[in-house]
């Protein structure tokens, strides 16, 4: 029962504090694309990886009363900040799992840009591609975000790091 | 580009009852449509269960694509006379509108929940792979299919034509609206749509809405509200859904420890296998479907027998507001106590389960919000204009029930545990 929404909880108590929407979808889309075990189904939106089932999950979360959100105004813009609060820790004491290895991922992720994220779960999905054909593919659908070829040289390396400390 | 097929000697008309009339000019859209993959969306309905609770609720997918064609072709007949709008994407886009959907397979949500197959995917390889839609597309040059697999993805480098098909205010929704009220016969889905197709606006960064045009979007939104909580989400169609997918799950776990079935698995097979062809895919329609769970009404297995009888005869569970933890938990032992598999016969749906993305703006880079053109060139998100759409992006948009059998639980031979179970349910 709610086993999914379990999972979400866990990722964010190994995270800490998650700050921003996006950045939280990108975890765990990244999570996931690491085998991690996240259901949730993601599509490529104009900002890359989007799952609405995570979005309206947090939000159940939020109003189950297990995750705390903070609303703050950014430069003209909202910004939301999560943290699993009291009621959300005694919810994992009593029938949370742990994730084998997905703490030590999940603070690496937290530590990185929403931007460089973004960057790294788009080149992500498209991981079928040639490393090539990936750049290309991110600069045309990402033209906007001006990504450098160092940043994409160092997605490729966040990656493989990432996937070398789950092996 | 090499563009082999050209337009039809005279037009063809399809009588639609949410538009009319759909025309078609273009021989390629023509070729399309008469496709074999394209045929089979004939026979998978749009709402999937929906028709146990509304019974009009028997359209396919094949009229909503129609549908889909119909209004991206109106909108781009208005784009024509705009100076940011390029006639050459004209063809490219009235395929991605006619395709979008041509991956869906019979109750797409739970298939793809319960095998891990994703209909998109299936989309994409329809229209590269060995397939008559993908020779069709292929006649109008060897990039093409392509295109049109990426405008669908959304991975097309040309944000425009993308936001017509998906977006916050897109034709795929326009005409999912429009038709699903029709055909379950409620009265809250209407909206002006001639008047947002006039008020449409073409940049480089997809569709705005011309300021003026706003009350007619805010009726639409309103729809998209109303709609998810009338009929999309509505409990009894979850229920359905809910039996839909454990008898799926039921039948996996069967196949799974070696079950003999009386009926040969043919179509679900590579299904169960995790591997399913394309060919195999396609095979599948709602008719297959309903003549497995027909037959697996007379299987001994009591839990799969039990399901299909539910699924096909409409005796569906009974459902409560969702109890806490601590709660289900606990019912979930009284029901082992009592004989009854919790796995099959407790279940908690959620609105994440079906999730339907109402209209809020959300954070910066979160998602697309519509945007309105004003007169002096300026852009502003829909909410921060409209009381009617700020109001609505607030609401509660979450939900969570408990599916149940009540029948068997009023069967329970043991008095105390059954009083117990239904004292929990009753809180």
């Amino acid at each position: 029962m709610f086993e999914d929404h379990l999972k979400v909880v866990t990722l964010i108590q190994e995270a800490g504090e998650v700050v921003g929407r996006k950045k939280l979808q990108k975890m765990v889309y990244i999570a996931k694309k690491l085998n991690f075990p996240y259901q949730e189904k993601y599509q490529f939106h104009f900002y890359g990886p989007y799952s609405e089932e995570l979005t309206l999950k947090i939000e159940e979360l939020c109003n189950m009363g297990y995750i705390h959100e903070v609303k703050e105004k950014v430069s003209g813009y909202s910004q939301y900040r999560y943290a699993v609060n009291e009621e959300g820790q005694k919810l994992l004491s009593t029938y949370g799992a742990q994730i084998e290895k997905l703490g030590s991922c999940v603070r690496s992720m937290n530590e990185q840009s929403s931007r460089f994220l973004e960057l790294v779960s788009t080149v992500m999905y498209f991981e079928k591609l040639e490393k090539d054909e990936i750049k290309e593919k991110v600069q045309t659908v990402k033209a906007k975000q001006k990504y450098t070829e160092e940043e994409m040289d160092e997605a490729f390396l966040y990656i493989d790091s990432l996937k070398g400390q789950v092996q | 580009m090499a563009k082999l097929l050209g337009k039809l000697h005279e037009e063809k008309v399809f009588k639609d009852p949410v538009h009319r009339y759909i025309h078609v000019r273009d021989e390629l859209i023509w070729r399309l449509i008469g496709t074999r993959e394209f045929q089979r969306l004939r026979r998978i309905r749009q709402l999937g269960t929906t028709y146990l609770t509304f019974h009009g609720a028997e359209h396919s997918r094949f009229s909503h694509s129609l549908g889909v064609y119909e209004i991206t072709r109106r909108i781009i007949d208005i784009f024509q006379e705009k100076k940011t709008w390029d006639p050459e994407k004209r063809l490219l886009v009235l395929s991605a509108a006619l395709l979008h959907d041509v991956g869906h397979g019979p109750f797409s949500h739970s298939f793809e929940k319960v095998f891990g197959v994703d209909h998109e995917e299936f989309s994409r390889d329809i229209i590269l792979g060995d397939t008559e839609v993908h020779r069709v597309l292929l006649q109008m040059g060897e990039d093409f299919p392509v295109q049109v697999a990426e405008v669908i993805a959304k991975t097309h480098r040309d944000k425009l034509i993308v936001s017509l098909i998906s977006s916050q205010i897109d034709a795929d929704r326009m005409d999912y609206l429009l038709r699903d009220a029709y055909f379950t016969g409620v009265s809250y889905g209407n909206f002006d749509i001639e008047r947002i197709l006039r008020v449409m606006r073409p940049t480089e960064e997809g569709v705005v809405i011309k300021s003026s045009g706003m009350h007619a979007v805010e009726d639409y939104i309103m729809s998209r509200y109303q709609m998810y909580w009338q009929v999309y989400f509505h409990p009894v169609t979850r229920s359905a859904e809910v039996i839909l997918s454990k008898i799926l799950h039921r039948a996996k776990e069967l196949y799974e420890t070696g079950y003999t079935f009386k009926r040969e698995l043919s179509h679900f097979k590579t299904l169960f296998d995790g591997n399913v062809s394309l060919h195999d895919y396609i095979s599948l329609d709602e008719g297959v479907i309903h003549y497995y769970f027909q037959g697996w009404m007379e299987e001994e297995d009591t839990i799969l027998s039990d399901l299909c009888h539910r699924f096909i005869d409409r005796k569906l569970f009974k459902y409560t507001e969702m109890v806490s933890f601590t709660d289900g938990h606990l019912l979930s032992s009284y029901f082992t106590e009592a004989g009854i598999n919790p796995k099959y016969y407790l279940v908690v749906d959620s609105s994440s389960d079906l999730p339907y993305d109402f209209y809020r703006p959300g954070e910066k880079e979160e998602r697309l919000p519509i945007n309105l053109l004003k007169p002096n060139g300026d852009i502003r998100e829909l909410s921060r204009e409209s009381d009617v759409v700020e109001a609505i992006s607030g609401k509660r948009r979450t939900d969570h029930k408990l599916y149940y059998p009540l029948d068997l639980i009023e069967a329970i031979e043991d008095t105390t545990l059954k009083s117990k179970i239904k004292e929990i349910l009753n809180r």
